[in-house]
């Protein structure tokens, strides 16, 4: 209930801070069409093809988990989706439009790294970036200083991380860090989350945490969210699809359908096995 | 001699002044230095900045100009190569010691041809706070109100992308741009602080200060404040122990780095002691995860 409450309230701040977009309202009425639409999608990056003839399409509100082997191009399409990154040929649509940087409707937290120079700033201060970050000035004079506060802490509360708002993010853990970087990716109201890697530098106890507070956010916010993985176990219960990445290619689908022998054998162009065991599913026969 | 007598002297009003500009301008650049992890950069800039000053000794003109223009044209060149020069500490340390051979050279030339001993040399190196003229004053007035009000503009993205350039990136904040202004501002700031501490302890300036306030305030107005406030209060410390001090002669220079390496020091201890104190917080969020309940 309180989630509920606290979102509204967030949009409710928000719309005077930014321009308003007239997707901005996610409305109840609209028709799910695909939010991200790739066709023939192909990457070159240093004379290497990362991506080929890509083609996928996924709905609002979907939850999908990006699988493959290191190399396989998932963060290379993020960072596609992201504007970061110009596909060599195909056509990227989101939200119907090209993708393009500095889309507020889009949050993202790339890998876990060592976040050397935000390492002595306060956890309040690496949050409110997601929030105005990219405008210029110090934003110290404007007169929305403490709804610009409670914002943040909203924010802070809905990762459950409250209680981190004046803790120097250096003395923070990974799972404590990487909570703080999904509510900073959360503070534009992002109607597509894009996460890469996540659940890296995590133990069990935090992985399941993380998982749990993304899928109550993506449910709750009718938000699609796409989270690279490098083990689809954990979300297994909560996600909606899985897009396989392999050799450049890409299979989208239902867990059970990608995650077979056969599917993936296709995709890799090389015998694999998908083997059940202990209530989990493990990929043999090759690096993943 | 006290204060007021001393006061009366034009060279120390000027020392005082420009000092004070110096050490606003380097203690702001410096803070996104530290942040930055471009202490290298620094480095580099003031060595080729040296070239420029002996360079403009030789040409018969004023060191600080000469200083200036190479050193802001070496922020362009660092800035635009940018992540092709990322892991490249070798080839720009062979470009410094060539710079810096250059600018031995210079010195040389300029020594023999007017015929005086290398002391504009050792001010360059040393700083020369007690020869610093009005017109200097005025020019570390502007570099200082310069840098102060590009950083009050940039602040917000500039430490967005210090920080987290990726997502600064994705969140459409122009990084490379940044990166270059950034460079640019570091040149005014490290040729200005040149004149009042020379080249071989600019750091005491540029990044002892930051680096001491970075350790003792997390927030980044109230760190940048304390920079400020660490830098003036080393370089008008160490100019009054200068001329009041003991000793008599220390140099202005010695007892500028001094009193900066000690707030570096001081800060250090600081951070260790409020380290200690906050890890003493509970371990874990008292309330637990609140996805889990609703999702049950």
């Amino acid at each position: 209930m309180s989630t509920q409450h606290n979102q509204r309230a967030i949009s409710l701040h928000l719309a005077s801070e930014r321009p308003s977009s007239p997707e901005a309202d996610p409305g109840a009425g609209t028709t799910p069409a695909a939010i991200i639409e790739l066709e023939g999608v192909s990457v070159c990056l240093g004379g290497r093809t990362i991506l080929q003839e890509v083609t996928f399409n996924i709905r609002p509100g979907e939850f999908i988990a990006v699988l493959g082997p290191n190399g396989a191009g998932k963060s290379t399409l993020l960072k596609v989706l992201l504007g970061l990154i110009k596909p060599s040929a195909g056509r990227v649509r989101i939200f119907g439009q090209a993708p393009r940087r500095g889309n507020q409707l889009i949050g993202y937290a790339p890998q876990h790294r060592t976040l050397e120079g935000a390492l002595s700033l306060r956890a309040r201060d690496l949050v409110g970036f997601g929030l105005d970050g990219h405008r210029w000035g110090p934003g110290w004079f404007i007169s929305g200083r403490r709804r610009r506060q409670a914002i943040i802490e909203e924010a802070l509360a809905e990762v459950d991380a409250l209680e981190l708002a004046d803790m120097p993010v250096a003395l923070l853990s990974g799972g404590e860090q990487q909570r703080l970087l999904i509510a900073q990716a959360l503070l534009s109201q992002p109607r597509l989350l894009l996460l890469d890697e996540p659940l890296s530098n995590l133990d069990i106890s935090h992985e399941q945490e993380i998982i749990a507070l993304i899928a109550r956010l993506c449910r709750a916010r009718g938000m699609t969210v796409l989270l690279v993985s490098h083990d689809v176990n954990p979300l297994l219960p909560v996600i909606d699809r899985v897009l396989y990445l392999a050799r450049g290619h890409a299979a989208i689908g239902r867990p059970e359908q990608v995650i077979t022998s056969s599917t993936l054998s296709a995709l890799y162009g090389a015998p694999v096995e998908v083997v059940e065991a202990l209530g989990r599913l493990f990929v043999v026969g090759v690096d993943i | 001699m006290n204060i007021g007598l001393l006061w009366q002297h034009e060279f120390v009003q000027n020392a005082f002044l420009a000092g004070g500009c110096v050490a606003i301008a380097a203690a702001l650049v410096g803070y996104f230095l530290v942040l930055r992890a471009q202490t290298f950069a620094g480095e580099a800039l003031t060595d080729i900045g040296f070239t420029g000053a002996t360079g403009a000794a030789l040409l018969g003109l004023s060191p600080l100009p000469g200083m200036l223009i190479l050193s802001l044209l070496a922020a362009l060149a660092i800035g635009l190569l940018g992540e092709r020069l990322r892991g490249r500490d070798i080839e720009i340390g062979m470009v410094l010691s060539f710079a810096l051979g250059l600018g031995v050279l210079f010195l040389s030339l300029y020594a023999t041809s007017s015929g005086s001993h290398a002391t504009a040399g050792v001010g360059i190196l040393f700083g020369s706070i007690l020869s610093v003229s009005r017109g200097d004053v005025w020019l570390s007035l502007a570099c200082a109100l310069g840098c102060s009000l590009a950083l009050l503009i940039l602040y917000r993205p500039l430490l967005f992308a210090s920080t987290d350039p990726e997502v600064a990136a994705a969140r459409g904040v122009p990084v490379r741009l940044l990166s270059v202004l950034f460079l640019l501002l570091l040149a005014l700031a490290t040729a200005i602080s040149v004149l009042v501490i020379g080249v071989l302890l600019v750091f005491a300036l540029l990044v002892a200060p930051a680096a001491a306030a970075e350790r003792l305030s997390p927030s980044p107005a109230g760190a940048l404040l304390l920079a400020v406030l660490f830098a003036l209060g080393s370089t008008w410390g160490g100019l009054l122990i200068a001329f009041l001090g003991p000793g008599q002669h220390l140099p202005a220079s010695f007892c500028i780095a001094t009193l900066a390496t000690g707030c570096y020091a001081g800060a250090t201890l600081g951070l260790h002691l409020r380290r200690r104190h906050l890890s003493q917080r509970p371990a874990q969020p008292p309330h637990p995860c609140k996805g889990r309940r609703t999702a049950a």
